[in-house]
């Protein structure tokens, strides 16, 4: 017999296996998922869910994924949060400090409350991210934030109505195109093979007989 | 918590690291590879597949769960509130979407395919069956491969994916992939895909299993993650619409046997709705989650081989779907993650595959066919796995990691790994993780030709949904790579074809023809396919 524990999955009691995960205790509950699973590996963010456990004042916030279930967890899930999303031609605009203050002008209005840390089931300091955003510090605020899955919890949160996510994720890009130095060898790579300079090489191989081909790549040299 | 036997283990791995560390493993022969797989890697277990009877692929075999969906009836059959598929038929004729180019599929495939559908000009929609972006491209963890350094060029990396795929890759598909492949790595970054890069702008690339040359390109590991925000991102600010929650239950074709629209379901309402499109493009990703063989998988919540169930139906073959990818290093410990993906990057950055005496049984960088096969027969046949709850697994040595590339070098390289095992008290950085092939990638898949295009006219498909370019066995980083090689080339060429395209009349007559095939071939089966979702009880019958 596996050991259980008690869960109140959106207020309703289920006991279910203490080894499982809560998405795993939902179905095990007989949940039939369609909202609120998506990678299941904790990179797409679809399963934020918050808890309380019972008896503490404390709410805490986690992928319900990546999260094994607790005794007395109340928890309720948040497959969809409504944020702001801001659209822009990324090509017309430019890593400025402007273009923060057009786009979502509310950053400004963070308070310091720092729920938005708390809240995060990344462990990202969001609130530190925010902060490089509004002074323009876009590379920071992309290293800081780059683990963000855009779940929302951080922006549930939020007194001042900031998206998290999406200012990040305009940093992000802003830095990719930008702000990150140019990779010269791609550049002359792609120019290359646009003027057919691979294409001899290309088919040289192509056409060669299987045993011929066996024979190059049984003894290609490895790269150390 | 770490059984006494796993603690046992890692005390004998730890005592023999320092002299791991710089050792040269010998990588296998041609023919020791070769009797390896057959001996060992699932694709050659005869027990794990059946052959069709019906269909365009008839004769041909396939892992049995393919089969079982292959050939089953359509959900037209049996929808709620259509007395039958006439009724569902009677529809057709007004549309409640209609559109130029129909994307079904929401991840890095559909989502390249989508942006240059639009450049082009055309009217594009994505139809997905969960949210845009609940993808396998999304935890794409390791890299992507181009061949873009100065001691590369492309033929050495067609040598690369041919000798990796068995010599059975299509020529043309694979020519694509490799001389497009700097393209679409420019194409991303100019975006914004934030790639790893040093101070003067130089991509850090690495080793993937196979690679001969270091070509796999990241974003921490984050790089599927990071490429799937930034396109869908993209594909927000050009306003494509995006029908989320809906699946493409049948693939609607003209009279003249022309793809041209789709049968959708709302996951949530049931509701069922008609897309017209002169051109439909095919994205919706692998199988992982049809389990073949009972293996976990690394794959997303809904890959269960939806488009492959609605190309064949409607005449499309399928080419190499007999080949799996078992991704050597799924997670064996702890059960919570059980099947979940640690990343190649891990072996790239030195971590070796250790059995339970310490010993590295193994060259870490052999194609992940030959790691799996050999991590199996480790455990099976040498007995030298460690016992887990859900069976067995060896270690992969992530201390290591440090020990050569210096401290703090796993928390920014692969820190998501790190994340992963801490929220179990594992810290990677100190002790080994415990790791069981796990299925992770469906080498086969619909059959195109070099515009992208399946046997039905105007039905392009792209991404992990096609088969033949990486032709019995996958190198790590050309999965990202062909998702956005092949996604831009269908999107192109749907966009391209929509101008010569007249609509002929909307019939779902393949449908019927199917169905009664599968009646002649002495198929009678109460399945229905598309499975769309999989359900999973955790063992609650049982308790």
């Amino acid at each position: 017999m596996r050991e259980m524990v008690n869960v109140y999955i959106m207020g309703k009691k289920y006991t279910v296996p203490e080894e499982l995960t809560i998405m795993g205790a939902m179905e095990y509950a007989g949940y039939q998922l369609i909202r609120g699973s998506g990678c299941r590996n904790g990179f797409c963010g679809a399963c934020a869910t918050v808890y309380r456990i019972k008896g503490q004042t404390e709410l805490k916030a986690c992928l319900a994924c990546q999260k094994q279930v607790e005794n007395d967890m109340y928890l309720a899930t948040m497959p969809f949060f409504p944020l702001v999303k801001q659209q822009y031609e990324i090509k017309d605009i430019r890593p400025d400090e402007q273009i923060m203050m057009q786009l979502y002008p509310e950053i400004h209005k963070c308070i310091g409350c720092n729920a938005c840390t708390k809240g995060c089931p990344q462990e990202i300091n969001v609130m530190q991210y925010i902060a490089y955003a509004q002074r323009g510090e876009f590379e920071k605020c992309a290293e800081e934030s780059f683990d963000c899955v855009m779940c929302g919890i951080c922006s549930s949160r939020c007194p001042a109505g900031i998206s998290h996510p999406q200012v990040a994720l305009l940093a992000r890009r802003l830095t990719g195109k930008y702000l990150a130095p140019e990779s010269e060898h791609l550049t002359r790579r792609v120019e290359e093979i646009a003027e057919g300079k691979c294409k001899d090489m290309m088919e040289s191989i192509m056409n060669k007989p299987l045993e011929e081909i066996k024979e190059l790549y049984n003894n290609r040299e490895i790269e150390q | 918590m770490f059984s006494q036997e796993m603690m046992d283990s890692i005390k004998k791995v730890e005592a023999t690291r320092q002299s791991r560390i710089g050792a040269d493993l010998r990588r296998m022969t041609a023919e020791e590879k070769e009797k390896l797989l057959r001996e060992y890697h699932p694709d050659f277990v005869d027990d794990g597949f059946t052959v069709l009877e019906a269909g365009p692929n008839k004769g041909d075999k396939v892992p049995h769960e393919l089969a079982d969906l292959l050939q089953a009836n359509s959900r037209l059959m049996s929808l709620e509130g259509y007395e039958d598929i006439d009724a569902v038929e009677a529809e057709l004729v007004e549309p409640d979407y209609d559109v130029d180019v129909l994307i079904i599929g929401g991840g890095g495939a559909g989502a390249s395919a989508a942006i240059e559908a639009d450049e082009g000009g055309a009217n594009v929609m994505i139809v997905t069956k969960l949210r845009m972006g609940d993808a396998n491209t999304m935890m794409a963890e390791g890299g992507i491969q181009a061949a873009d350094k100065e001691n590369d060029s492309p033929a050495q990396h067609y040598l690369d994916a041919l000798g990796g795929g068995h010599y059975t890759n299509k020529p043309e598909l694979l020519y694509k992939l490799v001389t497009e492949g700097p393209d679409c790595v420019k194409w991303l970054n100019d975006l914004g895909v934030m790639f790893d890069k040093d101070a003067q702008g130089n991509m850090v690339t690495t080793h993937g299993g196979g690679t001969s040359r270091k070509r796999m390109h990241a974003a921490k590991d984050y790089s599927g993650a990071e490429i799937m925000r930034v396109l869908r991102d993209e594909v927000i600010n050009r306003d494509i619409p995006i029908v989320d929650f809906t699946a493409a239950v049948e693939l609607i074709l003209d009279d003249q046997g022309r793809a041209a629209g789709a049968v959708l379901m709302n996951l949530e309402t049931k509701e069922i709705l008609i897309a017209r499109a002169k051109t439909v493009v095919i994205a919706t990703g692998g199988a992982g989650r049809l389990h073949y063989q009972g293996f976990p998988t690394s794959n997303h919540y809904g890959a269960t081989a939806d488009g492959l169930i609605l190309a064949y139906r409607a005449g499309a073959a399928l080419l190499y779907a007999d080949t799996l990818q078992y991704h050597p290093t799924g997670v064996a410990y702890p059960s919570q993650i059980f099947g979940a993906l640690v990343t190649e990057k891990v072996r790239s950055l030195g971590a070796q595959l250790v059995n339970k005496e310490g010993e590295a049984f193994m060259n870490p960088l052999e194609t992940r066919d030959v790691s799996a096969a050999s991590i199996i027969r480790e455990c099976r046949t040498h007995k030298m796995g460690i016992s887990t709850a859900e069976g067995e697994g060896v270690w992969l040595d992530t201390p290591m990691i440090e020990q050569i590339h210096g401290e703090g070098t796993i928390e920014a390289r692969i820190p998501g790994m790190l994340r992963m095992f801490s929220k179990y008290d594992i810290d990677i950085r100190q002790v080994p993780i415990l790791i069981y092939p796990t299925l992770h990638y469906q080498n086969g898949g619909i059959r195109i030709t070099e515009n992208g295009m399946s046997d039905v006219e105007n039905l392009f498909v792209a991404g992990e949904a096609v088969g033949g370019i990486h032709g019995r066995n996958r190198l790590m980083g050309n999965s990202l790579l062909d998702i956005i090689v092949f996604g831009r080339n269908a999107g192109r060429n749907a966009s391209a074809k929509v101008k010569e395209v007249k609509s002929g009349k909307l019939t779902l007559d393949h449908v019927r023809k199917y169905s009664e095939e599968m009646v002649s071939a002495g198929i009678n089966t109460d399945r229905v396919s598309p499975l769309l979702l999989p359900t999973y009880t955790h063992g609650r019958e049982n308790d």
